[in-house]
């Protein structure tokens, strides 16, 4: 492939691409910086491509579109930021208790309330502990260039039909809008967008004629009244979710001889990467560990490199997947914290100082 | 048809004059003795029997007494969250261009939490019919006040009876739907009598007809009973209907782009 190849364009338009390259068929969205890109690009492409895009009312019209496009076994999706995916959540909880599969994008922005336009990794909790009422999980992913805003579309409706789930990524405002040249090229080993309808064809809704003679109605439901019958559901969830964990995904540098392991993620962990790759450069024992999906966390091949090493966690929020590490790390190894408030935009430069103190700090 | 119920047949001593139609289950009601959700279903049934079009129809379900629309009717389902079936029905519909699509939801579902939603999928003409049960309580929950409660009429929550000055007027939902671009029929009927459940079949007929015709959003709204949170028994639940609910709620056809006789046809 030649560089003439790829495209110039922001993490927003690679997602609109690689989503309908990956098959998407339904668009549902309502306006919110810092993603608006996505929507504006899908409304030409999604139609070009024969399929529907639908400016909703709101995010819970558009959260619900998705779940009825999902239940007919369509590759659909929205996007929204932080303050619209809240307004999802009760969708999303009714989708994962359903088995409905769907592809969310958070471009996040800075948080509680309306915060800012700015960066800001705030709603880690939220995507990766569930988000919506009950006991649900959502496939996260978390991309940190324009290329894996492309990418990770295959992926994710992929997962989203393999596990009849909602997936989301969960990007922020550097991501969404960085401009970089992307290859528009499905990555290797992608499904074809026809399998999903393959995939799907075993539960969706279609009107029971479309299966043929003899064929029964369909029911997607998450209700379950009967005693006992919402515990097995539950269980069956459960079940579900432990074995998604060998979805789990992630990638590292420097972390076979480092005394000190940078964890982050996003486009945090892309800051961090230049930060550990210069201090690597002046013979400092760093590395950097990125969990690519943030759930399943990829805790096994965290804790497999705990041993004798201590961990930096950085994030910009005031604290959230810190959790996930200390838990994956269950005592082993030691976690510090060095935290980036939301909304900031910073450099490499800013990340040395904490770091540094880090390798010093004996705990 | 799974749930048949043997003893819903004829004992070897009778004549079976009148069945259910196939797009019907044979089941035990949950229903409350005398309330209309069930004769609203047997109408939905026979309209899509009619029509010979069950096995490409997509029931979007609603919560309240009727979430549980699907275990009666043989066609494929989802379950909508509260208010959110217009929503959902707009997802379906997109996904699935060729399908007959409707929502089944009751007054707190659609004119309270989902209004929003209902009145933009109406307003874009999405294509599916809406049939709205509207018994002026929230029937599931313990007979709550509902946006179409009568001025006066007494609820668990409106308990000196509801008020201008306190919570508005009961909403109209079918003359709000008349006058939206993408409402193709608009109509509301009641459940009260013999003559007005044929009229009602009627318009759910017309509504499906204009879904399939592709024309846009059809909706029929069906004043119906709800004995229990009404505390009257059921003979005087449907005199309640005709003397209390009609005044308030006119049944009538509020727009039909079909037909040229209907006033608000243009609106
Ligand atoms: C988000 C949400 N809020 C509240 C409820 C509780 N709830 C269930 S049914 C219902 C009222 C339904 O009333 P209506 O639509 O009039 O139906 P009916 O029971 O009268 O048939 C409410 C408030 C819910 N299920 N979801
Ligand atoms: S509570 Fe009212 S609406 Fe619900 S089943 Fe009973 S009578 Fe019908």
């Amino acid at each position: 492939m030649s560089e003439a190849d790829r495209v110039l364009i922001k993490g927003n338009e690679a997602v609109a691409f690689g989503a309908v390259d990956a098959g998407c068929r339904c668009y549902f969205g309502y306006p919110i910086t810092p993603q608006n890109e996505v929507p504006e690009l899908l409304s030409s492409l999604i139609p070009e491509n024969g399929g529907a895009f639908v400016q909703a009312e709101s995010e819970v019209g558009a959260i619900n579109m998705l779940l009825g496009a999902g239940a007919c076994g369509v590759a659909a999706m929205t996007s929204s930021s932080s303050c619209g995916i809240s307004l999802m959540q009760e969708g999303i909880s009714y989708m994962a208790g359903s088995h409905i599969p769907g592809v969310i994008i958070n471009m996040s922005r800075g948080g509680p309330g309306l915060g800012d336009i700015g960066p800001s990794q705030g709603d880690y909790f939220q995507a990766v502990k569930g988000g919506g009422h009950g006991d649900h999980r959502n496939l996260v992913l978390a991309p940190s260039s324009a290329q894996e805003c492309y990418d990770f579309m295959f992926r994710a409706f992929a997962l989203a039909f393999a596990w009849q789930n909602p997936v989301m990524i969960l990007g922020d405002a550097i991501v969404a809008q960085i401009k970089e040249p992307v290859r528009r090229v499905p990555p290797a080993g992608t499904h074809k967008p026809e399998a999903m309808s393959d995939l799907a064809r075993a539960w969706r809704i279609e009107g029971f004629g479309g299966r043929g003679q003899n064929a029964v109605p369909r029911l997607l439901k998450s209700v379950y009244l009967v005693e006992g019958a919402l515990a097995d559901r539950n269980r069956l969830l459960l079940q579900k979710y432990t074995d998604m964990r060998r979805e789990a995904l992630f990638d590292s540098e420097y972390t076979d001889d480092a005394e000190l392991v940078v964890v982050a993620f996003g486009s945090i962990a892309r800051i961090a990467r230049s930060a550990v790759r210069r201090l690597r450069a002046e013979g400092r024992k760093v590395g950097l560990f990125r969990p690519v999906s943030l759930y399943p966390f990829p805790e096994e091949a965290l804790r497999s490199r705990a041993r004798g090493r201590r961990f930096l966690v950085i994030e910009q929020n005031t604290g959230q997947m810190l959790e996930d590490v200390r838990l994956a790390l269950n005592g082993v190894s030691s976690v510090l914290w060095h935290g980036v408030m939301p909304g900031l935009f910073i450099g490499a430069s800013e990340l040395i100082d904490p770091i540094l103190q880090a390798v010093k700090e004996k705990s | 048809m799974s749930q048949t119920d043997k003893r819903l047949r004829p004992r070897n001593d009778e004549k079976l004059v009148f069945d259910a139609n196939p797009v019907l289950n044979e089941r035990v009601t949950h229903y409350c003795p005398g309330c209309h959700h069930g004769i609203a279903h047997r109408l939905v049934s026979e309209v899509l029997h009619d029509l010979g079009v069950a096995d490409k129809t997509i029931l979007v379900a609603s919560v309240g007494c009727a979430a549980f629309t699907y275990d009666y009717l043989n066609v494929d389902s989802v379950e909508a969250p509260h208010g959110r079936a217009c929503a959902v029905a707009t997802g379906v519909r997109r996904a699935r261009p060729d399908a007959v699509v409707f929502t089944y939801q009751g007054d707190g579902d659609m004119a309270a939490i989902g209004i929003g939603e209902s009145l933009h999928a109406a307003n874009r003409g999405e294509k599916i019919t809406a049939v709205f049960i509207n018994n002026t309580v929230y029937g599931m929950t313990g007979g709550q006040m509902a946006p179409t409660t009568l001025l006066g009429q007494k609820t668990t929550t409106s308990k000196q009876g509801r008020s201008l000055s306190n919570e508005g007027g009961p909403i109209r939902l079918a003359e709000i739907m008349a006058q939206l671009q993408g409402v193709t029929y608009s109509a509301r009927c009641a459940l009260d009598s013999v003559k007005h459940v044929r009229e009602a079949k009627k318009a759910v007929r017309v509504a499906f007809d204009a879904q399939i015709a592709g024309l846009g959003f059809s909706f029929v709204e069906l004043l119906s009973g709800c004995p229990t949170n009404w505390h009257l028994d059921p003979v005087a639940a449907n005199k309640r209907i005709a003397n209390d609910m009609i005044p308030v709620f006119p049944l009538g056809v509020f727009k039909d782009v079909a037909d040229e006789s209907v006033e608000g046809k243009n609106v």
